[in-house]
């Protein structure tokens, strides 16, 4: 059952997913976009991280996409901007380049073996629920890369706020 | 047997909201007709109770008009998104002890998440009908709601601070156990920053501005007719149901009551949820509509830093007292 639903939702992310990069409306792809974050919360729930699953909805789904619409209607675009490609003929080069990183994924994927188990199983998840689990490997074992995240945050809101400001 | 269960309350709890929202559309004409010293709908039955079924039946029967020049997937889809994402949040509701579709631990979280979605609906709908009025409606109606849903989340971070869970069946369980049985006492400014960005995420007065009717016709649903209208007019009125419900359950205690009442265990949450929409409507009778401006003013200068300043208060006095 369990991976009756990973595939599932496997296949819908990736078959969205082309469906994003071919469709010509912009405003079409934002939808397709959002059915997209829900399989991938789906995703987090079949690794019973609940948490996450409801915070992809909510941050990517519901702040981040609507400003990415904000912006498609900000200018107006209805239909895809037609552009001529930067380098002629290269349409192989990029052919070629698929090519190769695909084999290049390809070795890492036959290459991949699962790391040791850490102190978080299923069981330990369950009983003191995602939320805390996570909030407390954030906040003791990952500090560190937490605040980091967090200074990076903080210089592009510093940085928006002084390209806003230099008009005046 | 499981699932049959699951299934049976979903039927039920369906039903139960949708004729809530017939009678809220009734009870609002009639408390907003009783304050502004007129009677309301009288005609369709004894004091016009059967009015909501007439109002239907119309809707129905309506002819369903598309404009020439509108995207018709996203025109179908949007007013489809707005309910399911209405409805979807009534689902983790916790009605009594031990009832509640799906008791999940994020339940308070997954609200947000729905709640959240609902933008997607009005925005679409703003954008999908190709009408001026329409796009406004829906551009001012995701700006809001974007910008009052932080004050609203930031304003539970308090209560989620108290009882220790996104559980709203703990969370219920948790104020039972508190010192004041209800969170109001302790949260009073996270209960007031909640009430007031819950009227800013259903667009009602005194934040209707995405369908105010006298610079923007009807706004986002403008261009809606007949069922598709419907549609939109079930999702707001849901949305408020589901609102008023958070409430309840997140400030005033939920189900339990000073004492209980023997065969009905839902007679309290009731109680304390129909207060809260009579609330929307005596707001809607009493206060004019705010400028867009002074809106988004309120939302960022006045209740994001209230509800950061309660997040403070709330951690300061539980690690010192706690």
């Amino acid at each position: 059952m369990v991976q009756l639903l990973f595939f599932y939702f496997a296949l819908v992310v990736i078959g969205l997913g082309l469906r994003i990069v071919t469709a010509k409306n912009p405003v079409h792809c934002v939808l397709l976009m959002l059915v997209l974050f829900f399989h991938m919360a789906g995703l987090y729930l079949l690794l019973n991280a609940e948490f996450l699953a409801a915070v992809q909805i909510i941050v990517y789904a519901g702040a981040i996409l609507v400003l990415y619409l904000f912006v498609l209607f900000l200018v107006d675009l209805r239909e895809e901007v037609k552009m001529s490609p930067f380098i002629k003929k290269g349409k192989w080069l990029g052919i070629v380049g698929a090519i190769a990183l695909f084999l290049t994924f390809l070795r890492g994927v036959m290459n991949f073996s699962l790391g040791p188990h850490g102190q978080y199983t299923i069981e330990k998840i369950q009983q003191m629920t995602h939320t805390k689990a996570m909030g407390e490997a954030i906040y003791t074992t990952y500090i560190l890369p937490f605040e980091v995240a967090g200074i990076i945050l903080l210089v592009a809101v510093i940085g928006g706020l002084a390209m806003a400001k230099r008009e005046k | 047997m499981e699932l049959l269960w699951i299934l049976i309350k979903i039927v039920i709890v369906f039903a139960v909201v949708m004729l809530h929202v017939m009678y809220a559309t009734y009870f609002e004409r009639k408390v907003i007709g009783h304050m502004q010293v007129r009677m309301g709908p009288m005609r369709v039955g004894p004091h016009g109770i059967l009015q909501p079924i007439a109002d239907g039946l119309k809707l129905f029967f309506k002819e369903d008009i598309i404009p020439a020049e509108a995207d018709k997937k996203v025109f179908y889809a949007a007013p489809l998104i707005c309910l399911i994402s209405a409805l979807s949040a009534v689902a983790v509701l916790p009605f009594f002890e031990g009832f509640a579709i799906a008791n999940i631990n994020i339940g308070l979280l997954y609200i947000f998440a729905m709640s959240s979605l609902a933008s997607y609906g009005v925005v679409l709908a703003g954008w999908s009908a190709n009408s001026k009025y329409s796009f406004l409606g829906g551009l001012r109606s995701s700006a809001q709601v974007i910008s009052y849903e932080i004050a609203m989340g930031l304003s539970l971070v308090g209560v989620m601070m108290l009882s220790g869970s996104l559980n709203l069946t703990d969370i219920v369980h948790a104020q039972m156990n508190s010192p004041y049985k209800i969170y109001l006492i302790p949260q009073i400014i996270g209960f007031f920053v909640f009430v007031v960005a819950m009227f800013a995420e259903t667009n009602r007065t005194p934040f209707d501005l995405p369908e105010a009717e006298s610079e923007l016709v009807a706004g986002y649903c403008t261009e809606y007719s007949g069922m598709r209208f419907a549609l939109f007019f079930m999702a707001e009125y849901i949305g408020m149901i589901v609102m008023s419900c958070l409430a309840v359950t997140c400030f005033l205690g939920g189900w339990s009551g000073p004492f209980d009442v023997p065969g009905i265990p839902f007679f309290w949450f009731l109680l304390k949820a129909y207060f809260f929409i009579f609330l929307y409507y005596w707001v809607r009778a009493t206060l004019p509509r705010y400028r867009y401006d002074q809106l988004m003013a309120l939302g960022w200068k006045v209740l994001i830093p209230l509800a950061l300043f309660n997040i403070v208060l709330t951690g300061t006095i539980k690690s010192l007292f706690g």
